[in-house]
């Protein structure tokens, strides 16, 4: 081992940085290509939050930087808007959160956790990271092309996006590469966590995070293929003028479209949601697994109920395949699917339910150590629950029939992505950052950092869920203005919009935090900081080539904190005798 | 430079006691099963589509069923072929496994050859994937099976080529590379073989 360790700190830099195989490596690139595209998609957004705050006023000072195709004079054309509002969705969730909860955090922390000195496959993890940024570079670049970028929504419903202009065709180009990518990771990070886990480490002994992680895995090998051969038939259908997904007479700008027809337009909703669901809990069960291991180490004392978790989540993974058609109860699929629809979605709240409980059980009693992780931590619980809650009369027809495609449905799913998916992003980056870089980073700014975010997410995201309550419909260029039903409720628009661009302050402290902790932060005295039980402690900070000095072995569960009669408050898996 | 992480990760070659696999075992068997969704979602296309036409050609109506029938003969053939490489190999010749995956490879550009005749003659007759839905389905699964075909000529070449080098070094390592190659081959046959009842006959 000693031997290949100096043998890769031979390697020139760009084997070395670039065109890495190292888990470790591979992780940062993944987190910070992440970061670069949530801060982008958040952009997006703000964009949007101009128009819908002051519909067809000149956006002030940036506003004729973007061109007369765009914004002539400053103000939003309308196709513009649908633009920011499709990427938004779609760089967000593919290009932003997923790798950096899935990828990066699992990349990095993963192979540590279980004792392996790396993935299984670190070409293959290697090709997964480049693809992605292929697949990230593409979609950049739609932007720049005739007509723009891709604007029919994230979820390129047909026939709409069958007839849209070139953009669309990079967006699936584009989306194949990220789906190539997710696929490789997968089959790796499930490899590794079979293959790799060191002696002693059994399933009942994984931390929950490896659960979440490898339960993640199983939905993107599972949900993404799917949605690869839908994208390979609507790029037929663009490029080959073939009808996967356009029905016979269908008539465009009062010009009846030329085509065999013959096709379904159901078909794509169908093949677009199994995926489209299962993204979902890709989107938040790798949020649970980071949340229960903060907690877990700051309330000094073992997670209730870790074998419950486990099996919630694993119950997860399978009814998730079987409920993505609740997202479909107004396409007229009839009422017997419906039904069967619903019941599922009710069944699958239950598990969730589950694990929400054991985390906030799991702070009863308990000591608990308040630092900036525990604060994102402690926030994510309500937060997540709120999404969690007002998902429900989403699930059920005959509520979800008024509030389908409001902005009731932002708000709910946002809810759950941003207070909560990005907040444990945000928990996670301050816990494992004393061991990815051997410094901690300050607390006082982490602080600043946390209340604000907070506080706005909260105006954004429940203003949303009162205007769609009142009926104002989502994707909307002028955000309800052209309604006359409701101006009071518009008028929330604006509170809603600096509430963003707020938010967008809070987030200076994070990113001057986070530079200035990387070359000045305060160097941490040992290996373990945070004094927790998990396996990534035991390694240097940070980790060597190959991990770990010596195989650790493994004698424990992931949680044995204040185990009676030992001489400190937390008894490592690798520590043979408390 | 080969001093990646390789040398120090467990189960490269030898399989692990608990699972029973190997490393790359366990992944072709994963990436498998993505496949299988992939084409098990082209498939439900293809019934979805059916079950929602007006009229839909029987496929022997418009497909020449011996080339097809030829086709599958020859595929099946080079599943043959590959399982006898890899058991030349466990046999410790390597003169037979070069023969024998040599077969393999050349019945896999046999296939794509008489596909592409089968293509062009459809051309011909004006019949493109735009005109009808039929023809769109058949384009697009047995387009997407060739690019599957052409996927493993690649892997097969190289491991009939630069690869082979292993097996001096590692002679175990590369008879598990070529038993990996092998699944993956078997399933690219098994999906004409599904598809060759479908498209052609039903
Ligand atoms: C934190 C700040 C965020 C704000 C203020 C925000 C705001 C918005 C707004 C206003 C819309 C609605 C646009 C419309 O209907 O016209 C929207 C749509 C959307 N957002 Fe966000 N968003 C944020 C973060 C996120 C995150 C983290 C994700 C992903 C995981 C995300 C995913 C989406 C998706 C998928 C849509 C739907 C796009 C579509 O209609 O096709 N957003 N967002
Ligand atoms: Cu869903």
């Amino acid at each position: 081992m000693s031997h290949a360790h100096s043998h890769f700190d031979e390697l020139p830099f760009w084997r070395k940085y670039i065109f890495s195989t190292d888990h470790k490596i591979i992780g940062i690139q993944y987190g910070l290509t992440g970061l670069f595209f949530l801060l982008f998609g958040f952009c997006l957004m703000m964009l949007m939050r101009w128009q819908l705050a002051y519909p067809g006023q000149p956006l002030p000072i940036i506003g004729h930087l973007f061109g007369e195709e765009r914004m002539p004079g400053g103000v939003m054309l309308p196709e513009f808007y649908n633009q920011l509002g499709a990427m938004h969705g779609t760089i967000m969730v593919f290009l932003g959160i997923v790798p950096l909860v899935f990828a990066a955090f699992g990349n990095y922390v993963v192979p540590l956790q279980i004792g392996a000195p790396d993935m299984a496959f670190p070409k293959i993890n290697m090709t997964s990271y480049w693809l992605y940024y292929i697949g990230g570079i593409i979609m950049l670049v739609s932007f720049f092309v005739p007509g723009g970028a891709a604007a029919a929504g994230w979820t390129s419903y047909t026939p709409l996006a069958d007839i849209a202009t070139m953009g669309q065709t990079l967006w699936i180009i584009g989306m194949v590469f990220i789906i190539n990518s997710s696929l490789l990771g997968a089959i790796n990070f499930i490899a590794t966590i079979f293959q790799l886990r060191a002696p002693g480490m059994n399933f009942m002994r994984l931390p929950f995070f490896v659960w979440s992680e490898l339960i993640t895995a199983f939905l993107l090998l599972l949900a993404f293929p799917p949605l690869e051969a839908a994208a390979v038939l609507q790029f037929m259908d663009r490029i080959a003028k073939t009808s996967f997904f356009l029905p016979s007479g269908l008539v465009v700008s009062g010009q009846p479209l030329s085509v065999s027809g013959g096709g379904s337009v159901l078909l794509w909703q169908h093949l677009f949601w199994f995926l489209g669901h299962p993204e979902v809990y890709v989107l938040i069960l790798p949020a649970f697994g980071i949340i229960a291991e903060i907690i877990a180490n700051n309330i000094r004392k073992p997670l209730w109920g870790y074998k419950s978790m486990v099996y919630s989540v694993i119950t997860i993974g399978f009814l998730s395949f079987i409920v993505w058609a609740h997202h479909m109860f107004l396409t007229g699929m009839g009422t017997a699917i419906s039904a069967f629809f619903q019941a599922t979605t009710m069944i699958i709240s239950i598990p969730s339910v589950i694990i929400l409980t054991a985390l906030f059980l799991s702070l009863w009693g308990g000591s608990i150590r308040i630092n900036v992780p525990m604060l994102f931590a402690l926030a994510f619980l309500p937060m997540f629950g709120i999404g969690g809650l007002t998902g429900l009369p989403l699930g059920l027809s005959v509520s979800d029939i008024p509030l389908h495609d409001t902005y009731y449905v932002i708000g709910h799913f946002h809810y759950i992505v941003a207070p909560g998916t990005i907040f444990a992003l945000f928990a996670g980056i301050y816990y494992w950052f004393p061991k990815i870089t051997g410094r901690q980073m300050n607390e006082f700014l982490g602080k600043i950092h946390f209340w604000p975010s907070l506080v706005c997410m909260n105006f954004i995201f429940f203003p949303m869920m009162i205007q769609g309550l009142a009926g104002v419909s989502r994707r909307l260029y002028d955000g309800g203005a052209s309604y006359t039903f409701a101006p009071k409720i518009l008028e929330l628009n604006v509170l809603i919009s600096f509430a963003a661009w707020i938010l967008a302050l809070a987030q200076i402290s994070f990113i001057i935090n986070f530079f200035w902790s990387l070359f000045r932060g305060k160097k941490v005295q040992t290996d373990n900081p945070w004094e927790a039980t998990t396996l990534e402690w035991a390694a240097p900070s940070p980790p060597p080539h190959g991990n770990f000095e010596v195989v650790p072995h493994v004698y424990r569960g992931p949680y044995e904190y204040s185990v009676p009669g030992a001489t400190k408050d937390f008894t490592p898996q690798y520590q043979e005798t408390i | 430079m080969s001093a990646t992480a390789d040398e120090i990760i467990p189960y490269t070659v030898k399989p692990r006691p608990d699972t029973g696999l190997f490393n790359a075992k366990m992944g072709i068997w994963l990436f498998l099963s993505s496949e299988v969704m992939l084409f098990g979602a082209l498939f439900s296309t293809y019934i979805i589509l059916r079950i929602g036409a007006e009229h839909w050609p029987r496929g022997a109506t418009i497909l020449n069923v011996p080339i097809g029938t030829l086709n599958t003969i020859v595929l099946i053939t080079s599943s043959v072929t590959m399982v006898l490489a890899w058991a030349a190999l466990r046999q410790n010749s390597l003169k037979k496994f070069r023969i024998l995956l040599g077969s393999t490879i050349l019945c896999a550009f046999i296939f794509l050859f008489i596909k592409t005749f089968e293509y062009g003659a459809k051309f011909e007759h004006g019949l493109f994937p735009k005109y009808s839905t039929y023809m769109a389905i058949y384009f697009t699964l047995t387009g997407l099976h060739a690019l599957h075909v052409i996927g493993g000529i690649i892997v097969n070449s190289y491991l009939l080529g630069p690869g082979t080098k292993m097996w001096y070094s590692d002679p175990e390592r590369f008879t598990n590379r070529i038993e990996i190659a092998g699944v993956y081959w078997h399933f690219v046959d098994l999906v004409w073989i599904f598809l060759f009842p479908v498209l052609y006959l039903l």
